[in-house]
């Protein structure tokens, strides 16, 4: 009977996250049936998506033991950046006015060129210059904010929102393959395959056993010959690249961007990740955790506001969970001493 | 005899984990004014008993007396107002505070109007230094902690402790860090508390020590009490085969290396930084164990983590079986078939949040990457498990984290880790540092195994008798210079000693 009784407990602290997103979803369809629904998951999805592709690239940088509070600012410029290239030709406030129709592609890849590009000057910050992470990435985050405002008030555009863009580039955001009730959006597609590379990078690869290594012990890392300057390079410059690709997303979903977009994304990306059980001392993180760590916001999010709980409300309820989450995850370290 | 006072007595303590039972009524009764060794392999208990003692876990069973009154301790203030403290074997002072304020910490005396006040540092100073003066310590007491010894931060913690007016003083492997001269100052420092009355509770791994300066030894095993006798009745032998609960006919396996061919030859190394090691030659042959003594601040650490790329050289030359080799990083070290497990385990050794396996095979992932960048998982797993198992390493499974292993057990597996990458030379750095004697002697057999198997090994060790009976040459160090290199055989411990305080 005693064994029962621990077993359960193990597997309650074990899976805790996935229960309380269960919890959560049962909790709001018991108040307001209405709330299962195809539609309503495929818009829970579809907002998750860019953050879980931040949350992704921020895991990796806390893994190692840093943080990354550039990130929010980063999927600001790079949606500026890809959306600035991707106006139709007909639209009268263009940002380059004499911009040729580019394949779709290239603006893509340039956004997320420039994202791997910031990243790793974060990574060579952060590994050469031995800045702790917090500072290095402090001043990134005030430099692309200013980066980004001031390409974003070039002639002739001058700080006006950038809007127009291309269908083909639109419909990444908000097209979808199916028909009738069961359509996937692309978005989610991008997201889901995203997901599966990095759980692939995390788990299957060199790379991903150096970064949870660096993360448990960074002199021992570098004892047993791992390159550590190289791979935090590498993995700061994979998180940025990620961004790129959110902030791609983000103006495609939009259909616009501006300087501000991004604004403190960081954040929410970094208390999905612990909550997501990600640590922030390094070492610890998977990814199915922090997928469900930005499930979880983005339920409270929708459902909360789909059964009538105000925005307030929910912002109490959302720092609730991250200490909560937190408090929980010391309690089960600290016992095993 | 029947009515005799004791300074502290625990009684019948039982402690039960789940799945453990960790203390099985463990009585351990300590005379005023006397040196009590409790002795122990690693797991048999000792810290446990402790923990209780201290309030950090509380007994199943039992109760603790302190001079005839029974006592409750929920944590450490209780202790300390029963006149308990403890010396912990790992330090953890403010490094940038001063040494005053890391023993009044908590506690400093205040002056001041009415409900303002302000830290009286004058105070402070005079107390610190009335202090030490009766401690013989030679230190001011506005010396910022980081910059001090290890040895000196200890006898700041020892100030600490009779400042606290402490009648029962906790020893945890006190001298695991300190030179030959400082082991004799604590030893002195020792003596002196006890004519104070105060009763020395001495954990440690080290025979020698534990003879010479306890009164009485309390040995433990599996959480059982084997027993208590005066020291006057114990030798090392009687000693280790009543902790490992069996007769050790040697302490030292025997060895069947047949050392030839020279396979390392350094030519006057010397490091850029002024007091690191200067012009040392030496050479190893294939399969030959070569010990490296000293006293701490010998060098012999920045030698070794010189020689496998992890500090810098400013001159001198270094070849592997006759070729010239510049080794700058741990990577050009592996790729020339060298290996270095480092003194202090857990900061430099182990990866404490991932698993046994894990930790084993991260030197050597470039083995197991295919053509696709993924890793060969199955390989990989086999690999490192038949090593890990090899040097019967005693884990629940490969998935067990490694912070839940004992440190002999957890050497194993950074030994593994080792051999996997197929090294030709070994530098060993403190190899049984911290490891109870069963596991000791596992790891001698380990060592004179890969000798005979023709690698070649450098062992840097503190301990005389390890050092002498597992060594085919020992090759002294003293202040960063070379100051001779004897006969594993014929070398004795004076030989060693005189050379080691040589500069």
């Amino acid at each position: 009977m005693n064994i029962n009784i621990r077993k359960i407990q193990g597997f309650v602290s074990q899976n805790a996250i996935y229960i309380v997103l269960a919890v959560l979803v049962i909790g709001i369809a018991i108040y307001n049936p209405n709330f299962i629904g195809i539609n309503t998951f495929r818009d829970i999805l579809v907002q998750s998506s860019t953050r879980v592709i931040i949350a992704l690239g921020v895991a990796f940088i806390l893994i190692t033991g840093g943080t990354d509070l550039s990130a929010g600012r980063m999927v600001g410029l790079t949606a500026v950046i890809s959306a600035s290239m991707l106006q139709v030709e007909d639209y009268p406030r263009r940002f380059f006015p004499d911009l040729q129709h580019l394949p779709l592609l290239v603006p893509i890849l340039i956004a997320i060129v420039v994202g791997l590009i910031f990243g790793m000057i974060n990574g060579i910050i952060v590994s050469k210059l031995k800045v702790p992470p917090f500072i290095a990435t402090l001043g990134t985050m005030v430099a692309i904010y200013g980066i980004n405002s001031l390409y974003f008030d070039t002639d002739p555009n001058q700080s006006q929102p950038i809007g127009g863009l291309r269908d083909d580039f639109t419909r990444i955001g908000s097209g979808s393959i199916g028909s009738g009730d069961f359509k996937i959006p692309f978005i989610v597609l991008i997201a889901i395959a995203v997901s599966i590379i990095v759980w692939v990078l995390f788990n299957k690869t060199r790379l991903g056993k150096n970064m949870y290594a660096i993360g448990g012990n960074e002199q021992a890392a570098r004892v047993s010959g791992i390159n550590v300057t190289k791979y935090l390079i590498i993995i700061y410059s994979i998180a940025g690249a990620l961004y790129g690709l959110a902030g791609v997303l983000e103006a495609a979903r939009t259909g616009g961007a501006t300087n501000n977009y991004g604004n403190m994304y960081e954040l929410d990306a970094i208390a999905a990740c612990v909550v997501g059980g990600v640590s922030t001392t390094g070492g610890i993180g998977t990814v199915p955790g922090v997928m469900a760590g930005v499930l979880i916001f983005t339920v409270i999010n929708y459902g909360l506001t789909f059964i009538g709980v105000g925005p307030y409300w929910q912002l109490i309820i959302k720092g609730a969970i991250i200490v909560a989450a937190v408090a929980f995850d010391m309690r089960k370290y600290a016992s095993k001493k | 005899m029947s009515e005799q006072q004791y300074a502290l007595e625990m009684i019948g303590i039982s402690k039960e984990f789940p799945g453990v039972k960790a203390l099985d009524g463990v009585t351990l009764q300590v005379r005023p004014g006397t040196v009590h060794a409790l002795m122990g392999e690693n797991g048999a208990g000792k810290s446990t008993l402790m923990k209780c003692l201290f309030g950090i876990y509380k007994q199943d069973d039992g109760e603790i007396k302190i001079n005839g009154e029974k006592v409750e301790i929920n944590n450490s203030s209780d202790a300390l107002r029963h006149r308990v403290s403890m010396i912990h074997q790992e330090l953890h002072p403010v490094p940038f505070r001063n040494v005053m304020e890391n023993i009044w910490l908590g506690r400093f005396p205040m002056m001041g109007w009415g409900p303002i006040k302000f830290v009286n540092h004058k105070k402070m100073y005079k107390d610190t230094e009335d202090l030490f003066k009766q401690l013989d310590i030679d230190l001011s007491p506005d010396t910022l902690v980081g910059k001090l010894s290890v040895s000196k931060i200890q006898s700041i913690e020892i100030a600490k402790a009779v400042s606290f007016n402490s009648q029962i003083i906790v020893m945890d492997e006190p001298t695991s860090s300190l030179t030959g001269v400082e082991v004799e100052h604590l030893f002195r420092i020792i003596n002196d508390l006890k004519k104070r009355g105060v009763s020395i509770i001495y954990i440690s791994h080290k025979m020698e020590e534990i003879l010479r300066i306890s009164d009485d030894v309390t040995i433990m095993r599996d959480g059982k009490k084997i027993g208590t006798w005066p020291a006057s009745e114990l030798t090392t032998d009687l000693i280790i085969s009543k902790m490992v609960g069996r007769d050790l006919t040697q302490r030292f396996p025997d060895r069947f290396n047949v050392p030839n061919g020279v396979i390392l030859k350094v030519e006057g190394l010397t490091s850029p930084e002024p007091k690191s090691f200067k012009d040392v030659s030496f050479e190893l042959r294939k399969g030959e164990i070569l010990g490296i003594g000293g006293l701490v601040g010998a060098q012999r650490t920045e030698l070794v983590e010189a020689l496998f790329g992890l500090r810098a050289i400013s001159s001198g030359s270094v070849s592997i079986n006759g070729k010239e080799v510049r080794i700058t990083s741990p990577e050009d070290a592996k790729k020339h078939g060298l290996a270095l497990l480092t003194e202090e385990r857990r900061t430099t050794g182990i990866f404490p949040v991932l698993s046994v396996h894990e930790n084993g095979a991260i030197a050597n992932m470039k083995r197991y990457v295919t053509p696709y960048f993924l890793l060969n998982e199955k390989r990989k797993k086999e690999e490192v498990n038949k090593m890990v198992e090899k040097l019967r390493t005693k884990t629940p499974t490969p998935k067990t984290l490694i912070m839940n292993l004992s440190g002999g057990n957890q050497q194993k597996v950074l030994l593994a880790r080792w051999l996997l990458t197929d090294p030709d030379i070994l530098l060993l750095d403190e190899p049984t540092r911290g490891i109870d004697v069963g596991a000791k002697y596992e790891i001698y057999t380990l060592i004179a195994d890969l000798a005979k198997q023709g690698k070649s090994i450098i062992m840097i060790s503190s301990e005389m008798p390890e050092l002498l009976g597992m060594s085919d040459r020992v090759m002294v160090m003293s202040e960063g210079r070379l100051t001779g290199i004897l006969d594993g055989a014929q070398a004795t411990e004076e030989e060693v000693m005189r050379l080691a305080a040589q500069h």
